[in-house]
């Protein structure tokens, strides 16, 4: 791990996960997050659990069938996915998101006015809201930033017992995954995260399509902002060109009108 | 009914009237509620969830907001185009439009979950946000209009010192006229940031000049509806061919509006999701057959030399700017985010009353400030008349 690197990730590999949450165990307790309050089905610790405000990661279960067609159970652990260009914080509009130097997306409660547009923008719809405080934050994965500054992995990545989840260099965790999708062609031959959205610190490889375990997979690669700055761009012509169009035309009209007879002041 | 004596003596009189009474216990009854939503934060109040993190509240914000636009269309035919026939409203425009913005700032503030922050991002600068934009046009527009209205009260209570203010005046007016066009634009691109969420009938580079174009309409169909209500209500002398004019206005515009959607939708080859059969198709052709096609054939007819013609056209044109929010907002989205958000009723309940409030200040300021006999002068000088029976009648 070198210092200050800003281009860390994690690669999820869906073929080596067999489910047991150990990650999202550690994620409750190095983050200090509660516990949801278990629904009439008691389902708050299961398979069928939903990011919230104190579910940063969760880990979802899928039967499917493999290359083979052979009936599996595939499981999708599910959090921010750190993009590099993130849509959350180009709608951001008080700067509260952030991408720290650490190289996670994070968020400054200080700053938020509690908009969540960044909850609607999200194209994977990670950021949640603690609805039941009068005060409330948004909530989600921070890639465990405290202790990536310390060169560790985060708490997810260091307690998978099958290594389905890897830490490192972004670049060096692609160079990874398709070397494995080169070697398995059972893979599907795609490392998701690459080019979604503009790119991913998280990726995926998976032997059963993506869409099937509850990945969008209709996300632009074009980065969010690209959307956006096609509109904003205008912003300034808009308002300059517009003024001084505005200012001529409203002292040539109403000069016109002086000499055609009808002289009259402005309001 | 009185005569404006009061008026005369630098006075302000305002009669509560058991209908006003009414208006002022509905307003109560939604600050009641606003303290409460304060209070106990958005969980409590509202069936806002994770799913739907925009509910009923941005919806009302981005109608009135539209609708709100007579402000800026109206201004920007008589003060950048000085079109001496629609002079008589504009100050009723701009106070319909600036009683608007409280209500549409009101919901916002509620709306936020952190209105403690709510100041936060006027010093973010956070340039790649439309949000940001609308929020900033917004804070800005409310403040030029403040100093317009500022200087009608001067002219009402102190007319000597109008003087002072009236060099900035026309700086102010040409400003307010341009930044609508920031923030009516950069509500429709708030829904650019989502092209995977938002169905593609209405997700399009086209729907920021969308929002701005039928704002543009709308408010001036609102300006319609106000006129002829207020006008009756105060026995207020009414121009029926400047009313026609402005029918014939809107149905120009928005005749440009429904090519300019034609031709957006065939751009991206969306027509055929318009006439699949879906919720999102039909919801959009609803918008479009009572909110464009059906006040255009009205618009562009015989039928809008009468009032009732009129009425039923801005009616008409007023609801199909509602249908093109709420379309976005939530029939747009429904595919992605599921069905799991219908307003509570604390959501429901807080709105009548702020209408009512807003339509409170309405009345009160008609009665106290020189709006009806400013219009009435603008009329009365196009016409070429001396004085118009009813000039001083503003209080009934």
């Amino acid at each position: 791990m070198t210092e200050a690197n800003t281009n860390r990730g994690v690669l999820f590999d869906v073929k080596q996960c067999i489910g047991c949450g150990s990650c999202t165990v550690a994620c409750k307790l190095w983050n200090d997050l509660g516990y949801e309050k278990p629904d009439v089905a008691g389902n708050a610790h299961g398979f069928d659990v939903e990011l919230t405000d104190k579910n940063w990661t969760i880990v979802t279960y899928n039967r499917e069938k493999d290359a083979n067609g052979k009936d599996v159970l595939r499981f999708l652990k599910n959090q921010c996915m750190h993009c590099k260009e993130p849509a959350c914080i180009s709608v951001c509009f008080a700067h509260a998101l952030y991408i720290d130097e650490n190289g996670a997306v994070v968020c400054d409660p200080a700053k938020c006015a509690g908009c969540r547009y960044c909850m609607i923008a999200c194209p994977y719809s990670v950021p949640k809201y603690e609805w039941d405080k009068v005060f409330p934050s948004i909530q989600k994965c921070q890639m465990c930033d405290s202790k990536i500054a310390a060169g560790e992995a985060t708490s997810c990545s260091a307690v998978c017992p099958t290594g389905a989840l890897t830490f490192g260099d972004r670049d060096e965790l692609l160079a990874l995954a398709k070397k494995k999708i080169a070697a398995d062609p059972s893979y599907v031959n795609h490392v998701y995260g690459e080019t979604e959205g503009g790119g991913t610190r998280w990726l995926y490889i998976s032997d059963v399509p993506f869409e099937k375990l509850g990945l969008p997979i209709n996300v632009p690669n074009t980065p969010i902002n690209d959307y956006l700055h096609g509109y904003l761009k205008y912003t300034p012509v808009v308002f300059l060109g517009g003024g001084a169009l505005f200012a001529a035309l409203s002292i040539y009209t109403k000069r016109r009108a002086k000499v055609a007879g009808h002289g009259e002041g402005d309001e | 009914m009185k005569d404006t004596t009061a008026q005369a003596k630098n006075k302000i009189s305002f009669k509560i009237t058991p209908a006003r009474g009414i208006l002022l216990v509905l307003g109560l009854l939604s600050i009641c509620l606003i303290v409460y939503r304060l209070i106990n934060g958005l969980g409590v109040t509202t069936n806002l969830n994770d799913q739907w993190p925009w509910g009923l509240w941005i919806f009302i914000d981005l109608a009135a907001i539209a609708l709100a636009g007579c402000g800026f269309s109206i201004a920007v035919i008589t003060h950048v185009f000085h079109i001496k026939k629609f002079k008589p409203l504009t100050r009723r425009a701009l106070l319909l439009s600036f009683l608007l913005y409280i209500v549409a700032l009101l919901i916002l503030f509620i709306e936020i979950g952190r209105w403690d922050n709510f100041y936060t991002p006027i010093y973010s600068f956070a340039f790649t946000s439309p949000l940001y934009e609308v929020f900033m046009c917004i804070v800005l527009y409310f403040l030029m209009q403040a100093i317009e209205l500022l200087d009608i009260s001067i002219e009402r209570f102190n007319p000597p010192a109008r003087s002072k203010i009236s060099k900035i005046m026309p700086v102010v007016v040409i400003i307010a006229c341009l930044l609508p066009f920031g923030h009516q634009a950069s509500l429709g691109a708030m829904y650019l940031g989502m092209p995977q969420k938002l169905s593609a009938i209405w997700s399009s580079a086209f729907l920021p000049w969308s929002f701005l174009i039928n704002s543009f309409f709308a408010g001036l169909a609102v300006v319609v509806l106000e006129y002829h209500f207020f006008s009756k209500h105060y026995r207020q002398p009414k121009d029926n061919a400047m009313m026609t004019g402005l029918t014939r206005v809107i149905a120009v515009i928005m005749l440009g509006y429904f090519v300019l959607k034609i031709i957006d939708l065939a751009a991206r080859g969306a027509f055929g999701l318009v006439f699949d059969g879906s919720l999102e198709g039909n919801m959009f052709l609803l918008e479009m057959v009572i909110g464009v096609i059906i006040p255009i054939i009205f618009g562009l007819s015989s039928l809008v030399k009468k009032t009732s013609g009129q009425i039923f056209m801005a009616t008409f044109v007023v609801i199909g700017l509602l249908l093109s929010r709420f379309n976005v907002i939530f029939v747009g989205m429904i595919k992605t985010l599921g069905n799991s958000y219908v307003p509570s009723w604390i959501e429901i309940a807080v709105i009548p009353g702020l209408f009512a409030l807003a339509i409170f200040i309405y009345l009160f300021a008609v009665e106290n400030l020189p709006i009806f006999q400013a219009a009435n002068r603008e009329y009365d000088a196009f016409a070429g008349r001396e004085k118009h029976a009813g000039y001083e009648v503003v209080s009934k």
